[in-house]
């Protein structure tokens, strides 16, 4: 096991080497950057310097001479030394302004992965159960729609429907204007209430998937020999479903449940952009649109960071929960 | 043939058993096809599509409209045009710099009380009361200037008149003679309506009302202000005036009690782009931000969205299955390699690249063109990678049975072996992961159009249809503009997902009803 883990650590730090330069040497070959339209600005101004000094002191100034890939080699050795730089848009150290967004998408993410998980699989081992049922097609089709459901039309038809024509929630942002007057308990509700639309949308849109994992694994699990055991043997229809087979659904459940945590952590980038809630997915859009390289390699590197890692748990989860299986 | 089928039913008993002609074969092809039949909610799935191809690519056939034809409407445009004061107050015309403001003060005072002299820090002035509009002021016998209710202007600009010529225009017009001459000697005609002619052409003219032009650079011609002062005199609120260019506009007019004055405002007709008018009969789903039409915008959107989409598909598919497909077969330093490669596109977070790409073309200002055949190959490139795993999985469990075996005994060379053997097997799964691929290809394309990023004017696509609603104006007052294209776009990915998930029901025969 312990070889294993090691294996796989020592090939994710290969894969994301090359990642990583990948996206270094996408973001540099762009035709047009950041420091071009900031000198494009500087020079603009009277009585400046022309476009092309500008142009040179900017690049000399972000480290941005030399060639690919000696710039790409200066980003790795600071890396490892933890030091992501200044973002250009931001003009803060990276991990500060990182720091400074990633609480409200975590949070997001964790109460919509909480409701995910209430409503997908509960729901997934009903249909399993009933199959071919008005509940089994019911289900099935609320799955697929939530899979098919593009985000910003469904993020648009809430907003029309409670914050337009219902006046229940905000339109977007983080906080009402009235916030500061608010006393305590106000507050956690005035921010509640902005949340609330944003996490709909996210738990329809990403429940159908799981739904749909449930009751695959539960089918399967349904048709093994030992629920015939069981069923043979004279229990209870429940004590079958809910005993037997739903441990055996939980492992695959557990895994990829498992494996999507580090999920948690990378934001929702249309969703907090049509609620203009500051979360990471959002600040890295803006820094994406902007050319800012520095924010955006530690982003993009801490996306791949975060499948190799849910990739990893999803294996090790695997061999944890059941005995069965065994990873050499 | 026809006879065949005609006698077949009648002598079914006489055939023996293993005859071909009892049982009904079945290929597999025909086999998957029952079995998808069967399912309800695939079918409809399918109908969707059908639907929803004829709407995109024959939709657009049909249409009497083009893809970026726009529409005008014409519009009534209100506009502030000129103001009217029926003048009682007296107006100073200066003659001599010494007729201060006090000094026509005291004038007045003294012209109401209708006394012939003032006295103002002790020097006299005489005045001379012409009637009850106009009296002038004398220092020792030099005219100092005028006071007049009825004022005289240029019938052809807005320049004003020297004081000589206003003096005695006013003089003759209030004495009733029909000529006078300037300080320049030149002789003028006036009439009783108070119109100063210049030999034969209108120069001026006097008059009680002030018509002034709200802008500066309009020039009110004499005409107009003839007709504004019949319609106040005759209380008139509406008018119509025909200008000199030709062109009749409607005028109306407002009495400002406070202001004791009439504005005028002015209500011309004009053309304007037809931009998000409600459905009706000629446009059934209304109209777009640039005046286009929306139900045929919707159609070559899907023309789009699903063109996008299909090649999308198709550059993944022929990438993915040829790696997959060496992967698998190969094995070894190659497997390991390749599947190195699909590990890193794995790993690489493919939406935010391509908004980077997006943001960069815009910046670039690439033709919107050149700008889908790039979006479509940096999609494809992305994507490969899941269909390389499922190709090498697949293959990897394939060539260990015996056909594989047989194949090589036959002698069959390697790429043969690969494409014509192996791959044909992989197919039905390739199918599902293709269909379902398309589904979540288009709503990338969508979200991408949507941010801006993707499919740019002229072109349309659901997704930056649905970019309006960034608008929340659009987003409250017009439905029509983001709803339909969301509906478009949600049924046609879930019908692609619905006919996937029937297929990959079908061709699996271990699933009974």
């Amino acid at each position: 096991m312990r070889k294993f883990i090691i294996r796989r650590l020592l090939q994710s730090i290969i894969i994301l080497f090359f990642v990583a330069f990948i996206i270094y040497a996408l973001m540099r070959c762009l035709p047009t950057s950041f420091i071009e339209a900031m000198a494009r600005q500087k020079s603009m101004q009277p009585n400046s310097k022309s476009y092309e000094e500008w142009m040179q002191q900017l690049t000399a100034m972000y480290n941005m001479d030399g060639g690919i890939l000696i710039g790409f080699i200066r980003w790795l050795g600071n890396v490892i030394r933890l030091d992501f730089g200044d973002s250009w848009r931001w003009t803060i150290p990276v991990t500060e302004k990182f720091k400074e967004v990633i609480g409200l998408s975590f949070i997001m993410g964790v109460i919509s992965f909480f409701f995910e998980l209430i409503i997908a699989i509960p729901l997934g081992i009903i249909a399993a159960t009933k199959q071919y049922s008005k509940t089994d097609y019911a289900v099935s089709i609320i799955a697929l729609a939530g899979i098919s459901l593009p985000t910003f039309f469904f993020a648009s038809l809430l907003k029309l429907v409670f914050s337009v024509k219902l006046g229940w929630f905000e339109l977007g942002g983080v906080v009402s204007r009235d916030y500061p007057q608010l006393d305590a308990f106000g507050q956690f509700l005035d921010r509640a209430n902005h949340l609330v639309l944003p996490i709909v949308t996210l738990v329809v849109i990403s429940m159908g998937s799981l739904m749909r994992y449930t009751r695959t694994n539960m089918l399967e699990v349904l048709n093994a020999d030992y629920i015939r055991t069981a069923r043979a043997k004279g229990l209870s229809e429940r004590k079958v479903i809910y005993h037997h087979a739903f441990r055996n659904t939980l492992i695959p459940i557990v895994t990829i449940v498992g494996g999507s945590l580090p999920g948690l952590f990378s934001g929702a980038l249309i969703t907090e952009t049509l609620f203009s809630l500051p979360g990471i997915g959002f600040i890295s859009y803006v820094s994406e649109v902007s050319g800012d390289i520095p924010f955006t390699m530690f982003y993009l590197v801490f996306l791949a960071v975060l499948t190799l890692l849910g990739n990893l748990i999803a294996d090790i989860l695997y061999a944890v929960v059941d005995p069965r299986v065994r990873i050499s | 043939m026809s006879n065949e089928v005609k006698t077949a039913p009648e002598n079914n008993e006489q055939y023996s058993l293993n005859d071909d002609r009892r049982v009904k074969v079945l290929s597999p092809g025909m086999l998957v096809a029952k079995r998808f039949i069967r399912n309800r909610l695939a079918v409809t799935g399918l109908i969707i599509l059908i639907l929803m191809f004829a709407f995109s690519f024959i939709g657009g056939i049909v249409s009497p409209y083009k893809q970026d034809q726009k529409f005008y409407r014409t519009d009534i445009q209100t506009k502030d045009y000129a103001g009217i004061i029926k003048n009682d107050e007296y107006r100073y015309l200066v003659a001599d710099e010494a007729f201060t403001g006090p000094v026509q003060a005291q004038s007045l005072l003294a012209s109401m009380k209708g006394e012939s002299e003032f006295e103002y820090r002790d020097v006299k002035y005489s005045v001379e009361t012409v009637n009850d509009g106009l009296y002038n002021v004398y220092l020792g016998g030099k005219l100092l200037g005028t006071a007049t209710k009825k004022i005289v202007s240029s019938s052809t600009s807005n320049e004003q008149f020297p004081f000589d010529f206003q003096y005695n225009a006013l003089m003759a017009e209030a004495e009733g003679k029909n000529s006078f001459t300037d300080g320049a000697g030149k002789t003028y005609t006036i009439d009783e309506d108070g119109i100063v002619f210049d030999g034969e052409t209108e120069a001026a003219y006097v008059s009680e009302y002030i018509v002034r032009a709200v802008m500066g650079d309009i020039f009110l011609s004499r005409d107009f202000k003839n007709q504004l002062i019949d319609a106040v005199e005759a209380g008139q609120t509406e008018f119509v005036f025909k200008g000199e260019d030709g062109v009749e506009a409607e005028y109306r007019l407002k009495y400002d009690a406070a202001a004791k004055a009439w504005d005028v405002k002015q209500e011309i007709d004009t053309t304007v782009f037809d931009t998000y008018s409600a459905p009706t009969k000629q446009h059934w789903l209304g109209t777009d931000r640039n005046g286009m039409d929306m139900l045929t915008r919707l159609m070559y959107g899907g023309r789009v969205s699903l063109i996008i989409g299909f090649i999308v598909v198709f550059i993944e598919t022929i990438i993915g299955v040829v790696l997959g497909g060496i992967s698998g077969y190969f094995g070894g330093w190659i497997d390991n390699l390749i599947m190195r490669i699909v590990d890193i596109f794995y790993c690489i977070p493919s939406l935010p690249i391509i908004i980077i790409i997006g943001a960069a073309m815009d910046a670039a200002n690439v033709d919107p063109k050149i700008r889908m055949l790039y979006l479509m190959l940096i999609l494809g490139i992305l994507g490969w990678a899941g269909v390389a795993r499922l190709v090498r999985g697949q293959i990897l469990s394939l060539r260990e049975q015996e056909f594989m075996t047989a194949t090589e005994a036959c002698g069959i060379n390697v790429p043969r072996r690969i494409f014509k053997h192996l791959i044909p097997n992989v197919i039905p799964q390739l199918i599902v992961y293709m269909t379902m691929g398309l589904g979540s290809t288009i709503i990338l394309e969508a979200t991408l159009s949507f941010l801006g990023l993707g499919v740019r004017f002229p072109f349309a696509s659901w997704g930056n249809i649905i970019n309006d609603v960034n608008d929340v104006f659009v987003l409250t007052h017009y439905w029509f503009v983001w709803i339909p294209a969301g509906v478009l776009l949600l049924l046609t990915v879930l019908a692609f997902n619905i006919v996937g998930d029937g297929l990959r029901d079908a061709f699996d025969p271990k699933m009974k009803r």
